[in-house]
């Protein structure tokens, strides 16, 4: 009990005082999620969106493979990618192993699916709604599609929550095709992983309420968009 | 109006089939320009299928929908549709209308001058920069006449048009709608409201069970109904 009060003090130190290795670790998880969660959302939102628009064969065995995507576990896709990246792999000559670029590469492939998903949700409602009155006005269902996008923004904004609550939060990809080198490759969640075995409680804690701190803010910040949303703007 | 007028709309033995279910059946009937004609007839007569069947909004099971006039072949971009219940953009009033008139591939200039244009003649200038989604059902409606006027269609259609609206939006709408007539859009519209038809028909479609029942100038048909259904349904007293 004794420890964990002194960790506990410890990392409410180390917080207050923004101590330079916690910051850097801080900035880097942000950096590698915030872009994987920006990749994502490029190919994710549109991508969902035609699912949701288009007929095309093989539409519905995609939309079931997005969804069973959206449960890929961080270390097979980290394992993925290791196999691509590494040396003997495909795209080893690229020289990206361990570096903060495969992480994002990583974290894009798994937040994907899940941006992609629910985008196909919220698309298909929409699209039931709007459809008609689309067509009446004569746009052709590419232009739709964007029309749709951006009627869609508050509720598709909550799909890129969802996504980068999962990207920050996993830790199995980031420590396969990153390797958790430190002042590198090294994350708020490798960290605490990597600390915690070694029995640094106090930096690991600190890094854990950053984490559950970040993740309260994106669940406030989706609900308040929800609440926009169904006012309707 | 560039290449000609697509009316008249011609339609040849149209039937629409759902869940093995006919709903319009063998329907023949040609609709010209000038006269405001209402498509007439009780609940589930098929007013709201034929609309859309006219629009394009639904492909016939057999039978043909075919735009006669020499502009025929660009009837599409010609027409327009208000619904009885609007879908307005989640957008300004402005930026709704401005949408439509992007698809059409109106320049900027005259956009700005149209929609200015549209607003004013609906009532709806104070409320341009209004989100569209936070104004009453009126105003939304009166917003989608705006929105469909704007690109000075050749015909337009109207699907029950005031069914959810309270009188004095119902009058605000019937007045726009004979603005529209006066501009020389070719009006179409649907109601089972009798009295509506009475005030805005010059030609009366009445269909019973996806069947054409009559077609003819509206003071005819209130004054002497062809058929005992056209009769009853003016009486009150049809029975689905």
């Amino acid at each position: 009990m004794n420890d964990i009060s002194q960790a506990l003090h410890m990392a409410l130190t180390l917080l207050i005082q923004l101590d330079a290795g916690l910051v850097e670790i801080v900035r880097l998880s942000l950096e590698v999620s915030l872009s994987a969660v920006g990749l994502a959302s490029l190919i994710g939102l549109p991508l969902g969106g035609a699912i949701a628009l288009f007929r095309f064969p093989g539409r519905r065995a995609l939309a079931v493979l997005l969804s069973a995507l959206m449960g890929l576990p961080p270390v097979v896709v980290g394992l993925l990618v290791y196999l691509l990246l590494s040396r003997a792999g495909p795209l080893g000559v690229l020289g990206l192993l361990f570096t903060p670029t495969a992480m994002v590469i990583a974290q894009t492939i798994l937040v994907a699916p899940i941006v992609a998903a629910l985008a196909r949700q919220v698309i298909e409602d929409l699209w039931a709604e709007y459809r008609e009155q689309l067509t009446s006005l004569g746009a052709k269902p590419g232009h739709a599609l964007w029309t749709l996008l951006w009627d869609g923004r508050f509720s598709l904004v909550t799909a890129v929550l969802a996504g980068f609550g999962r990207a920050s939060a996993e830790v199995g990809a980031v420590m396969i095709v990153g390797g958790n080198i430190d002042h590198v490759t090294r994350v708020m969640t490798t960290a605490i992983a990597l600390e915690t075995s070694k029995g640094d409680l106090a930096l690991a804690l600190g890094l854990g309420f950053i984490l559950i701190a970040l993740s309260l803010v994106i669940n406030g910040a989706a609900f308040l968009l929800r609440d926009a949303a169904r006012q309707g703007h | 109006m560039a290449n000609g007028a697509i009316l008249p709309l011609r339609l040849e033995s149209v039937c629409y089939d759902t869940a093995g279910k006919r709903l319009i059946d063998a329907l023949s009937l040609s609709l010209s320009s000038g006269p405001r004609t209402v498509i007439l007839g009780p609940n589930g007569a098929g007013k709201s299928l034929t609309l859309r069947l006219c629009h394009g909004l639904l492909a016939p099971t057999a039978g043909a929908v075919r735009w006669l006039g020499p502009g025929g072949a660009e009837a599409a971009r010609r027409q327009a549709m208000v619904f009885q219940r609007p879908v307005m953009l989640r957008r300004s009033a402005a930026a709704n209308i401005d949408y439509a008139l992007k698809l059409q591939r109106i320049p900027h200039a005259r956009r700005v001058v149209r929609i200015r244009e549209v607003l004013e003649e609906t009532g709806l200038t104070p409320l341009a920069r209004h989100a569209a989604r936070h104004l009453s059902i009126g105003e939304q409606q009166r917003l989608a006449l705006s929105r469909a006027w704007a690109t000075a269609p050749e015909v337009l259609f109207l699907d029950e048009p005031t069914a959810s609206l309270d009188p004095t939006a119902t009058r605000a709408v019937e007045e726009i709608i004979s603005a529209i007539d006066l501009s020389g859009t070719k009006i179409i519209m649907t109601t089972h409201d009798l009295s509506q038809a009475r005030r805005l028909a010059d030609e009366i479609v009445f269909l019973h069970r996806g069947r054409l029942m009559e077609q003819r100038p509206a003071a005819e048909f209130f004054a002497s109904p062809a058929t005992a259904e056209a009769a009853a349904f003016i009486e009150g007293r049809l029975q689905w």
